[in-house]
């Protein structure tokens, strides 16, 4: 009984310690390999691979300055926030709970770029809550169907470990998460609320008025974000076996160079874009394919 | 039972000598005292449910004479202020509610003459769990809302010194309301159902036209007239329902409805369809968004704790009825309720978007969780019963919360409009955190709305209906946006801001305080609410219609609960974490170098100072106001016929 | 070892320039020059930017542009002037209402001559700056610790609140009358 208790302490707790310690070393390491495929895809050398890393360290050396205290508050809250959204997703729990965690972590990171008052800031805010609203509808649909196409679970855990691999009966719910992850990524068309790009229309948008430390803070919560965004791309392939464990993560490689390909072949787009498109994505591949499985399973009758 | 009755009957005490009294420090010390005595009460009724569990009263046994009496003095009651209704209706040239009001009093009292006379109630009254809770935020929020209108109307009467005091009038009412309130969750008879209801409209009727300027006058009339509807709708019901089953009891149309589905559709849907009036569901919404011209105290009351309460307290009391059965996999309530409340939540949702208004933004946001809840419920499922009981609890707090803020922020800041409200921070900084507790504990992760929300779409799953998923889907989306944006404005630190709230009366810090609390206190303990009120209410329904296994599988794992718990306390923590650091050093924000020292000027063309100002996003291409209610009213309106038609077709089918 | 050599991030501003060295400015971020192989962004954005690249002479209109600019970025930070306008004026040097180089509004660490400077020199002027940058970086605790002390004596001594002390010690010549007079307004 006790041996078994401590398995099950030992099943949450490992992969929650090793996403707290490494995701930001993966994460960091994704971000410059990022910077080194899209400079080759633009014709350059480009920087070292290990260059967010040495971004991250110079910011945390830098005179601490600010626009007022809260903002920093905030920031700190959203990195917070952000890696217990990653542990719930790592632990295993509900795939609902971890969403809703992650809307609060971008809450805090919305939150902290309006209390600036700074009219960049501000703006870059509202674009980031648009993008919120652009991609949430995806995000829930695939929770849902995975939900269906999983024996009826939300558990992470459970949905990782057994079953057939979700991506074989929901393929267009796949292809819209692909979708919206360019949302969340914040790559073009959709880098609105901010970008790392020389885009200077917002100046840095949301990112304007932070420096130093907070906006190093910033950018480790980024790392933190994709690493367990790619974790739900991981979520369509895994049922347990090794073989789907591989496959999944060379998807989410894949899943990954996709975007940044996505990144460079496009100019950023309007916010009408954004809205629109990732909602007619969300009602047609992810709908249309989350009613298929949904009558599939409890039959027709509206 | 006299725990019960004195709950009933102390508001309408309170509330008759609230109409005596002119003198301001008596009428502070009545409705302080009558409101501590009311939620004393009420709690006293939970210590007394959870020593001896829930009740019903068989009047029949020792207070027959009573029981008579009390149903001819409702009676004569509905007499009078059906006519009462009917001179106001031909004074103002409304006609259609003195048309109605012609129309249902009348039927009812013929009813009650005829066929109703020989239907034996067998408990009038009862409280369960559900009444507990009811109970509860009638008694606590609702008092706390009457004692923060002493200070609320103090300013309402200065800002407005040519009218006459007419006060008492308006505290004669809001406690009238909360004795009617606690009929409504009390009353297991019907027709005492349908009396308390009726007092209900009419007591919203009146506070709606309080300030008798003519878009009052109109708004209090449009109210009038769709609840008639409603009642109309609940007439008919209790006539069906006596006539085809012979019962008036609320239990027995639930427990007839397991069985002879067929037999009840049509008064289970006329309930729902008055339910939905009430709760101010499309295509009925329009009257809530009325109300807005009322004194924020009614706003406050109407949408929070009461009114819009109590249509979807009686949805979710006839919810075990819309359990789908072999004999009918579909029930035709059930569709009812879930889209209607689906559509309402998602237009309602997108509307908010449109709003400027902090009131309007407010009211959509109750329109919209007032169709989750009837969502919800429609599913008749026991997940979606803790989910809707659950929102009920969360919404009657927050939103009780919100509204007064807005109130008091409107009478020191001038204005209720959000774009008015940056800075706040700055000019209210206590009210502003409160503000701010509000809207987080309304969308955000680890607060209880949430966890209602998350509660919902698992329980939505098993509704058969994916169309209501993706509804709620969307509009769950939308909602974080409209919030989001709010938040933002209020959290913004604009600079030379001058600290104003020394002027906000004590009163009102009482109730606001009191409210915040009740907020942080509902976050933290609800897996306790959860364990001891609103599971064991669902058993208690459910029991013999569903294993005990599958309703613990409808509910969230309490490991997750126990992780939001977690997670709240962490926020409430969190400021601390970062209370000893020192302070860095202030910078101005970046306005392209030509920013002035203020943070709030720049250096324009020609040397010219210009300030600039920030501006929030609503959005009129997509969401505008006027074509949301339209796609909503329409959506609704073919629903609510489709589902009617197709409940007569039955019954035609049936009586050939 | 100090990050801050490995990371520069770069703002730009352009005074009053014929913009031919705004232009090898840009030119350095291209495929051809690519200085992204030594860290460097150009982030348009004074509170991210450790170094700030000016381009052409300083005129009365954006005097206060540039000195705000300037007390934007966190420290440690370094300016370059880029072109001989940005050094001295250049050939707008005895116009009206031209005040000379960017020396004469805040303190610039190196010069990089030239009519426009070529992208070449520019690289080789910022990479000059980040030893300055170094040098500065190695600096810059006891200056934090020393504004620390000198704030709390002054809070002691006048009980007047001094969160916002003074950004950087600038030399005599960035405060001349005009901008003074400026200030007032």
């Amino acid at each position: 009984m006790t041996v078994m208790e401590f398995e099950s302490i030992l099943k949450i707790a490992v992969p929650v310690a090793a996403y707290i310690l490494f995701a930001p070393l993966l994460g960091g390491l994704l971000a410059g390999i990022d910077r080194k495929i899209t400079a080759r895809m633009q014709g350059r050398f480009g920087p070292p691979v290990l260059q967010p890393f040495y971004d991250v360290l110079k910011l945390l050396e830098k005179e601490a300055i600010t626009v007022n205290s809260s903002q920093d508050f905030f920031v700190g809250c959203s990195l917070l926030f952000m890696i217990v959204t990653g542990c719930l997703f790592f632990a295993g729990l509900s795939l609902l709970l971890f969403i809703f965690a992650l809307t609060t972590a971008s809450m805090f990171l919305v939150a902290a770029a309006y209390s600036s008052n700074s009219p960049y800031a501000q703006i870059g805010a509202e674009r980031e809550l648009l993008q919120m609203m652009a991609y949430e509808p995806m995000v829930l649909i695939a929770a849902i169907s995975l939900y269906i196409v999983k024996d009826m679970t939300f558990n992470i855990g459970d949905m990782v470990s057994s079953g057939v691999p979700a991506v074989i009966l929901l393929p267009g719910v796949f292809l819209g998460f692909l979708y919206i992850l360019t949302i969340k990524f914040r790559k073009s068309p959709f880098d609105l609320s901010m970008s790392h790009h020389a885009h200077q229309e917002l100046v840095k948008g949301l990112t304007t008025e932070f420096s130093g430390k907070t906006l190093a803070m910033l950018e480790v919560a980024h790392w933190y974000e994709n690493v367990f965004l790619l974790g739900f791309v991981f979520l369509f392939f895994a049922n347990g076996t090794l073989a789907m464990a591989v496959v999944g993560v060379v998807v989410c490689l894949l899943a990954y160079f996709l975007e940044v390909f996505i990144d460079n072949v496009n100019a950023r787009m309007k916010w009408q874009f954004a809205l629109n498109s990732a909602w007619i994505v969300a009602l047609t591949f992810g709908a249309a394919n989350m009613l298929i499985v949904y009558y599939r399973l409890f039959g027709g009758g509206v | 039972m006299s725990i019960v009755f004195s709950l009933i009957l102390l508001p309408v005490v309170v509330a008759v000598a609230l109409l005596l009294i002119r003198g301001d420090q008596a009428r502070g010390v009545l409705v302080v005292a009558g409101s501590i005595l009311i939620g004393a009460l009420s709690i006293y009724l939970t210590v007394r449910f959870f020593i001896s569990g829930s009740a019903n009263f068989n009047l029949n046994e020792n207070y027959e004479a009573l029981a008579e009496f009390v149903g001819y003095a409702m009676m004569a009651i509905e007499i009078v202020l059906a006519v009462v209704i009917f001179a106001l209706g031909i004074k103002y040239k409304k006609y259609l509610a003195s048309l109605l009001a012609v129309l249902q009093t009348p039927l009812m009292v013929w009813f009650e003459f005829s066929a109703g006379k020989d239907i034996e109630v067998e408990h009038a009254l009862y409280y369960d769990q559900l009444s507990i809770i009811m109970a509860l935020i009638i008694g606590i929020i609702g008092t706390l809302i009457c004692v923060y209108a002493l200070g609320y109307m103090k300013d309402f009467q200065h800002h407005h010194p040519d009218e006459p005091d007419r006060r008492p009038w308006f505290f004669f009412l809001l406690f009238l309301f909360l004795a009617a309130m606690y009929g409504i969750v009390f009353s297991n008879n019907l027709v005492w159902l349908y009396f308390f209801w009726e007092i209900t409209t009419l007591c919203s009727f009146f506070l709606i036209g309080f300030t008798k300027t003519k878009e009052a006058v109109n708004n209090s009339f449009r109210a009038l007239i769709m609840n008639l509807f409603g009642g109309l709708g609940f007439v008919l019901a209790i006539i069906l329902l006596g006539r085809d089953s012979g019962t008036l009891e609320l239990s027995g149309l639930v427990q007839i409805a397991a069985v002879y589905t067929s037999q009840v559709a049509a008064p289970l849907v006329l309930l729902v369809f008055a339910g939905i009036t009430k709760a101010a569901q499309m295509p009925f919404n329009s009257w809530l968004l009325g109300a807005m011209v009322a004194p924020t105290p009614t706003s406050a009351l109407l949408h929070s704790s009461t009114m819009v309460k109590a249509g979807v307290f009686l949805i979710l009391k006839l919810s075990p009825a819309f359990l789908p059965t072999s004999s009918a996999p579909v029930s035709a309530a059930g569709t009812l309720a879930m889209m209607v409340g689906a559509i309402t939540f998602l237009m309602a949702s997108c509307a908010a978007i449109s709003q400027s208004n902090a009131k309007r933004v407010l009211a959509y946001s109750t329109v919209a969780n007032l169709g989750l809840i009837v969502t919800c419920a429609g599913t008749g499922m026991p997940g979606g019963i803790w989910a809707a009981t659950m929102l009920i609890i969360f919404h009657a707090v927050t939103k009780s919360l919100l509204f007064l803020c807005v109130g008091t922020a409107e009478h020191n800041i001038g204005s209720r409009d959000i774009e008015d409200m940056d800075g706040l921070f700055g000019r209210m900084p206590r009210l502003a955190l409160f503000m701010v507790i509000g809207i987080a504990a309304m969308f955000l992760a680890p607060f209880g709305m949430l966890v209602s929300k998350w509660a919902a779409l698992e329980s939505l799953i098993y509704s058969s209906n994916p169309l209501i998923l993706l509804m709620v889907v969307f509009g769950s989306s939308v909602t974080v946006f409209y919030w989001g944006k709010w938040l933002g404005k209020m959290l913004a630190i604009v600079a030379k801001r001058d600290n104003i709230q020394q002027s906000v009366h004590k009163e009102e810090w009482a109730s606001l305080g009191s409210l915040v609390a009740l907020v942080i206190a509902a976050c933290i303990t609800f897996p306790a609410f959860s364990q001891k009120l609103v599971v064991p209410f669902i058993v208690s329904v459910y029991g013999g219609m569903v294993p005990l296994e599958s309703i613990q599988f409808f509910l969230l794992g309490t490991e997750n609960l126990y992780i939001m718990m977690i997670m709240v306390a962490v926020i409430i923590l969190l400021p601390l974490l970062f209370l000893g650091k020192g302070r860095k050093k202030l910078a101005p924000i970046y306005l392209a170098g030509a920013g002035l020292d203020d943070n709030l000027k720049f250096m324009g063309s020609m040397q010219k100072e210009t300030e600039f100002s920030l501006r929030n996003w609503y959005m009129e291409g997509y969401f505008a106001e006027k074509r949301m209610n339209l796609i909503g009213i329409i959506a609704t309106v073919l629903v609510i016929v489709y589902v009617f038609a197709s409940v007569l077709a039955v019954a035609l089918r049936g009586g050939v | 070892m100090s990050y801050v050599t490995k990371s520069p991030w770069v703002i730009h501003y352009d005074g009053s320039s014929c913009n031919g060295c705004d232009i090898e400015v840009l030119a350095c971020l291209t495929p051809m020059y690519d200085v992204e192989r030594f860290g460097i962004i150009n982030t348009g954005n004074p509170k991210h930017a450790d170094i700030f690249l000016v381009t052409g002479s300083v005129n009365e209109q954006n005097i206060p542009v540039i000195k705000q600019i300037y007390e934007q970025m966190p420290r440690p930070k370094v300016v370059v002037a880029i072109g001989i306008c940005a050094t001295s004026g250049g050939i707008f040097k005895e116009c009206y209402n031209i005040m000379g180089g960017v020396d004469t509004v805040i303190p610039v660490d190196v010069y990089v001559p030239g009519c426009a400077a070529r992208p070449e020199a520019i690289i080789d002027g910022v990479v000059k700056g980040l030893g300055v940058l170094a040098e500065k970086r190695a600096k810059l605790p006891a200056e934090i610790a020393e504004e620390k002390r000198q704030a709390s004596e002054d809070a002691f001594g006048a009980g007047a609140a001094a969160e916002t002390s003074a950004p950087e010690t600038s030399g005599p010549e960035t405060s001349g009358p005009e901008t003074s007079g400026k200030e007032e307004d």
